[in-house]
Parts: C-alpha cells; sequence; structure tokens
C-alpha cells in the first residue's frame, strides 16, 4: 500500500503521533487552494514548505470516461483509474483551514478537477520557464472555467528571461499576477499564497 | 502520477471494506469537510470504522482521513456515511466557496489574507 505514498511521506504518521498536528477543536471551515502544474515543477516542494504537517498523499478511483456520473464504480476495475495527489494544511484562524493541493496540469489529468477540486478558493500555477509548453492546457482550462489564478515561476536557477517575456509567452491577459518564488522556501511560498489572497480579495472587491 | 493499490491488489478488498458497496451519497461530504466523532468505537465494530472514530476525536478532515487509512476518497466517503446515517461522527461542511461561480465574501478572504500575511 506504500507504493502511492511518495517518498517524502512514507512514514506518514497517524494523528496523535509523532508528527501530527491535531486541528483546533473549533476548526469548522476547510478551504481549497490548488497548486498546478507540470511534472517535477515543484508542487509537492511549494506544499511541504508552507504546510503545517508533512504533506500527506492520498488518492482517488474513478472512470475516465464517466466521471461525475453515477456508475463510476471502483470494482469495474477495467475502466477505473486511480489518481494520487499530494496536500498540505494551513491552520488559518479559529475555524478556518486551508488545504493546499498539488495536482498535476496536464490535459489527461483534467477530468480530475472538476470532481475533486469544485469549490476551491482559486490556484496557484506554477511554471519552469524552461517548459512553459507544459502550462497551457492548466491556464487555458482555468480561464474556461472562471477560477481566478495567478502564476509563480519557480526559480531553482537564476531566471534568464523577465517575467514580462513568460507573461508575453504565456499569452496572459494583464490582470493576471505574476511572481518569481523559489518553492523550497516557506516565505517565498508563502508569498505566493499572499498574493493570490491578494488578487481574491481584489476581485470580490471589484478593485481589480 | 497513476499509480496505486488497485491495480495491484483488485479491487476485492475495497469490495470487502464497504460491504460491497461501489458507491454511496459520496456528495455529502467535501474532500475538505472536517469529521469530528460523537461516540466511542464499540465491539464488534468494523476495523476501518475503529480507526476513523479514533482519529477524529479532535476535527480531520475527509482528504486526511483518506491518506491515513491508505484507502481512495471515494471508499472513505462511504464509510463516513454509514457513521454519519448511524449519529456516530458529525461533519462540518465547508463554506461553498463560489456559490453560482462567485468568490467568498470580502471579508472571508480578507481574513484569509491576513491569516497568511500573518503566518
Amino acid at each position: 500500500m506504500h507504493s502511492r505514498i511518495s517518498d517524502s511521506t512514507a512514514s506518514a504518521a497517524l494523528p496523535g503521533s509523532t508528527g501530527h498536528a491535531p486541528l483546533r477543536e473549533s476548526a469548522s471551515n476547510g478551504l481549497k487552494i490548488v497548486i498546478v502544474g507540470g511534472f517535477g515543477v515543484g508542487k509537492t516542494t511549494m506544499v511541504k514548505s508552507v504546510s503545517e504537517i508533512r504533506p500527506l498523499s492520498t488518492e482517488e478511483t474513478m472512470t475516465q470516461a464517466g466521471v461525475g456520473i453515477d456508475d463510476a464504480s471502483f470494482v469495474q476495475d477495467k475502466t477505473t483509474t486511480t489518481v494520487a495527489f499530494d496536500f498540505g494544511r494551513i491552520s488559518l484562524d479559529e475555524q478556518m483551514v486551508l488545504y493546499l493541493f498539488g495536482a498535476p496540469g496536464q490535459e489527461r489529468f483534467w477530468f480530475l478537477w472538476d470532481r475533486l477540486f469544485s469549490g476551491t478558493l482559486g490556484a496557484v500555477v506554477l511554471v519552469d520557464t524552461n517548459r512553459l509548453a507544459d502550462s497551457w492546457y492548466a491556464l487555458d482550462r482555468l480561464e474556461h472555467h472562471g477560477t481566478p489564478f495567478i502564476v509563480a515561476r519557480n526559480n531553482f536557477t537564476e531566471p534568464e528571461h523577465s517575467l514580462e517575456d513568460v507573461r508575453e509567452a504565456l499569452d496572459l491577459s494583464p490582470d493576471v499576477p505574476m511572481i518569481d518564488c523559489d518553492a523550497r522556501k516557506r516565505d517565498s511560498s508563502k508569498a505566493v499564497l499572499v498574493a493570490l489572497a491578494r488578487h481574491l480579495y481584489s476581485l470580490s472587491t471589484g478593485a481589480a | 502520477m497513476i499509480r496505486g493499490p488497485l491495480d495491484k491488489e483488485g479491487p476485492d478488498r475495497l469490495y470487502t471494506v464497504t460491504g460491497g458497496r461501489s458507491r454511496a451519497d459520496e456528495s455529502r461530504f467535501d474532500m475538505v469537510t472536517l469529521i469530528v466523532s460523537e461516540s466511542d468505537p464499540t465491539p464488534g465494530m468494523q476495523s476501518e470504522h475503529v480507526k476513523i472514530l479514533r482519529m477524529c476525536r479532535r476535527p480531520l478532515s475527509v482528504v486526511e482521513i483518506s491518506s491515513y487509512l491508505e484507502l481512495p476518497v471515494s471508499v472513505v466517503k462511504i464509510l463516513l456515511c454509514d457513521l454519519l446515517d448511524t449519529g456516530r461522527i458529525t461533519a462540518r461542511h465547508p463554506q461553498p466557496a463560489r456559490p453560482g461561480g462567485r468568490l467568498p465574501g470580502p471579508e472571508t478572504l480578507k481574513k484569509v489574507l491576513v491569516a497568511l500575511q500573518n503566518l
């Protein structure tokens, strides 16, 4: 069973044992943000750097053909697939708990979004300048769904291009915030989430 | 990313866990619905139900329960339906984030922003 748990979470602690931070008794409102991007771009690294728990991994079963349709039965193994995703958690206040989900952004995984990530506050599209094409499909779908998002460029090395060049290459609308980050660093990942939250707040007040 | 125990184990075990049910009214739970135990396990109770009741003495989200039990979210939701129907747990549902495709109110988003800034 451990094969689906990523290396960093292979010994995920059960509640009550070492490493588990229980939620407050008053926690009552779960919120969701999705971090989407291509393979290896740093989604789980970002979750790990800001999560109050060690990132966990879980999976969902569904049929590719009939997602959202009643016959999505996991006993029909020939038509069922499993999708694994990593997530972390941030307690925001006495009531609000924010869950961060790292999700693959490629076309073949998008079927997972409608079912699992409906109701997300917004999304962070994590991009690697060397592989911008990995982000196109996710950007297209986010715009189509009307899900608010920002673009964060993860710089494991010094960037060669300006953010404006990246904006142009991605054909991003001017009102989509962009930010540089280093997903390995907590403060940097935090700044990305703050940028998204500021964008969402602006949208809600009509200031954007 | 597509990998998992189902491929190796076959569905039999999961079928057993849920007593043969392949689906329930899963829409009763979101992935981030918080579950709280309202009773202690009783003798003879199915082991997965026992584990859920024990781990939810403090609030715990559906997706965390799924991860700790190493069972898919959809299977966990079926187990949670059993417990909810018999009053052994309560569920704290998320406020709909975007009713009608809209964002939550500015007050909520302001709280989120300030809390993240204060991390």
